[in-house]
């Protein structure tokens, strides 16, 4: 008896298995709830706060794409994932979409069968360093012990960095970001080596912050930013076009103060068919016209969200830089609602 | 008159399958087989459907592409340019090495903390209660975890030992434990040192040969020869050799002017390796205590008091009657226990030691996104070393067990 019923639940389960990778739109809208893969806990850009709630740059994301399709900022649930987790959390169903400031690179796209919709941050890898030591260039670096969380590409950029520049060193393979962070400060290693954000980031959570320094190397290109699955396209679309929202309504002036009065309607076509007051743009999604309301409506536009979680005026104090819009120098930039 | 009737079986029916005891089984057997085929060959369609459902296949094409990453712990010549065909053994050495060093130091703990338990010393044998309760009943995780935490507060930054005018000079100038691990000279061999090991090679056989021939001449004529002569018949002509030669086989000591970060050359015992193998070996080293405790209590009380009647000391008892008589019960238990280690040292990763799991079954896997495959494959090498393990110490303990004559 008991072995019937263990290979019914085994076989339900299979079936499950393969019914996903279907609509994943009538997935997140018949379950209620989008399941968005993020980290294990990066202050910043996916960190719970002190009552528990999730907040960050890419959390964000989730919250908006939620808002967008179920009409709920908060009807997601956070799957954090590890390096090593979040391809086969992604791929298996497991996460409807994935949020977890991962690099945009070929293989990953095209070999791995995911698409990326966009780029959220544009980063690059960096090294921190104590200021004791006197280090003030990645090349003087020969023969350290650097720390790096493994499965990412940063292992990869490192070993090419090193080698290119005919310098040696010890890697010591960290799982998660809050491990590498205690290893470095045990000193275990000299140098921890990650996405200059993510340096920023973790160095905002030292006690002693000052006493390390971020070297001004910045050795590879990280463009990081959301993923699906391939093969659904309307799902791909819908997150696509919901980063672009964020985006198109920084460089337009939407912003969560004046996004209400914006909705009675403007002179402006373009924020109209982004609120949805006039033209179709949300019946092509397979959504209603009030989509991108929605979702500008859970935490503001991309520079909002920047701001309120890694800009200046936070413990993470990241410039814009390469992330300001285009209109500003940068290379946020967003194809037109049209 | 009457003829005597055939007893001939009755012809079979198709309803026996179920009503006839001696088929019934074999029906049941049959049908219960069927049904694992179906259910297997359904997961693997599964797998396979959904496997090409989202446009990716099996294929092991990217053994032999560049690995693209640096490993800490290098029994093999590595680098980054390697293959992860490459990565993948030197995974495996470092798999094996944990291993092989878990496997004997957790033996020796387990046997002295198995015996003394027994001690009548009663500090002796609580302390050891205290040991084994302690240590068996934590999480090996949390074990390897501890000790890495301790091995790398126990020792200070390289920095303390670098530099023309050193916080602290190493120890006898050769020894620095550091909180990267422990620095040790490191032996280089020189063009002639071939010659050196082959005579070295040789006088283990002459040895060997003479503490043979000791034991023939005392059981043969009752004359005791000198066995000590062991020791210079081992060493002294390889010495001699070595020196004769000029000293082919030489010393790197570790150098600490070389680099502003770390002790360079010599022979570095990495943290990540320290840490795994003392958590390891003191973690399965209480499960082989209680193995060794359970053996001797079941060799019978009457063989040590027959051994002391018999004017034995106690060592002597131990070790000539006791103990060859409780490896019959220990053996069989200590195979499962080296088969936990070698698996167990698969949690490597948490103070990054690279073993298979963190090179084929991490980096690899991560940087190919090739799961499945990689995963295959690490169970593969699990399941092999795993019975080659057992069948070894099945000899082993073949050559132990009761002769039954």
């Amino acid at each position: 008896m008991k072995k019937s019923v263990l290979l019914g639940a085994l076989a339900v389960a299979g079936l499950a298995a393969g019914s996903a990778g279907a609509a994943t739109l009538d997935d997140v809208k018949s379950n209620g709830v989008l399941k968005c893969g993020v980290t294990t806990g990066l202050v910043g850009f996916a960190a719970p706060n002190a009552s528990g709630e999730w907040e960050g740059f890419d959390v964000a994301v989730c919250r908006a794409v939620a808002a967008a399709v179920l009409g709920d900022g908060n009807a997601v649930e956070f799957v954090p994932t590890t390096g090593k987790t979040r391809f086969t959390a992604l791929s298996s169903g497991e996460i409807d979409l994935l949020a977890r400031n991962t690099t945009w690179t070929f293989s990953r796209d095209v070999d791995l069968g995911f698409t990326f919709v966009g780029v959220n941050y544009y980063d690059g890898q960096g090294f921190m360093v104590r200021k004791d030591l006197g280090v003030a260039s990645a090349t003087e670096l020969d023969g350290a012990t650097v720390c790096i969380q493994t499965g990412t590409t940063t292992e990869l950029n490192l070993a090419d960095y090193f080698r290119s520049n005919n310098i040696s060193y010890e890697p010591v393979p960290i799982e998660t970001n809050a491990e590498a962070q205690q290893q470095y400060l045990a000193g275990a290693c000299d140098v921890y080596t990650t996405d200059a954000s993510g340096l920023a980031a973790t160095r905002a959570a030292f006690e002693d912050a000052d006493a390390h320094m971020l070297l001004p190397e910045i050795i590879s290109k990280e463009p990081l930013g959301p993923l699906v699955r391939h093969g659904d396209d309307q799902w791909g679309d819908i997150v696509r076009w919901t980063l672009n929202a964020l985006i198109t309504a920084e460089e337009l002036g939407v912003t969560s103060a004046n996004i209400e009065q914006m909705a009675g309607g403007t002179d402006n076509p373009e924020i109209n068919r982004l609120l949805g007051t006039e033209g179709e743009l949300g019946a092509m999604l397979g959504l209603d016209a009030e989509w991108a309301r929605r979702a500008l409506a859970v935490s503001g536009n991309y520079g909002e969200i920047f701001a309120a979680n890694i800009g200046e005026g936070t413990p993470i104090a990241l410039a814009r830089g390469l992330n300001a819009q285009w209109t500003q120098g940068g290379l946020i930039y967003s194809p037109p609602f049209r | 008159m009457s003829a005597i009737s055939d007893e001939t079986a009755p012809a079979f029916r198709l309803s026996m399958l179920i009503n006839d005891t001696r088929y019934r089984s074999l029906t049941f057997q049959a049908i219960a087989l069927l049904l694992l085929i179906i259910f297997m060959a359904y997961m693997v369609n599964n797998l396979i459907s959904n496997l090409s459902a989202a446009g990716l296949n099996i294929s092991y094409g990217f053994l032999d592409d560049p690995a693209g990453y640096d490993v800490n712990q290098r029994l093999i010549e590595y680098t980054s340019q390697s293959t992860h065909t490459r990565a993948a053994f030197v995974g495996i050495l470092n798999t094996l090495l944990v291993a092989f060093l878990g496997c004997v130091t957790a033996t020796v703990l387990g046997v002295i903390a198995g015996v003394l338990r027994l001690s009548g010393n009663w500090l002796t044998a609580k302390l050891m209660a205290v040991y084994v309760e302690a240590f068996r009943n934590v999480p090996v995780l949390i074990w390897i975890l501890i000790f890495g935490t301790f091995v790398t507060l126990s020792g200070g930054p390289p920095r303390q030992f670098l530099g023309d005018d050193p916080e602290r000079s190493m120890f006898l100038g050769a020894f620095a434990f550091t909180n990267r691990g422990l620095h040790m000279p490191s032996i280089v061999t020189g063009s002639s040192a071939v010659a050196v090991i082959m005579i070295f090679l040789v006088s283990i056989v002459a040895a060997f040969w003479w503490r043979y021939h000791v034991k023939q001449t005392l059981y043969n004529t009752g004359k005791l020869l000198p066995g000590w002569v062991f020791w210079p018949i081992l060493i002294v002509p390889a010495i001699l050799t070595q020196l004769v030669l000029g000293n082919p086989i030489g010393l790197e000591m570790p150098d600490t002017t070389a680099n502003r970060f770390n002790i360079q050359g010599g022979l570095l015992i990495g943290k990540p390796l320290i840490a795994l193998w003392l958590a390891l070996s003191v973690y399965t080293g209480a499960f082989i205590a209680e193995n060794v405790r359970a053996g001797i209590q079941a060799v019978s009380k009457g063989q040590t008091e027959a051994a002391n009647a018999l004017g034995l000391r106690p060592n002597r008892t131990m070790s000539l009657v006791v103990l060859p008589q409780a490896l019959r019960v220990i053996i069989p238990p200590l195979i499962s226990q080296y088969l936990n280690i070698t698996k167990n040292s698969s949690l490597a990763i948490v103070v990054g030691y690279a073993d298979i799991t963190a090179t084929l079954g991490g980096i690899t896997l991560n940087q190919t996104g090739r799961a499945i495959e990689c995963i295959l494959l690490v169970m593969l090498f699990y399941l092999t070393i795993s019975l080659l393990i057992s069948a070894a110490m099945n000899v082993y303990n073949k050559s132990v067990s009761l002769k039954e004559r």
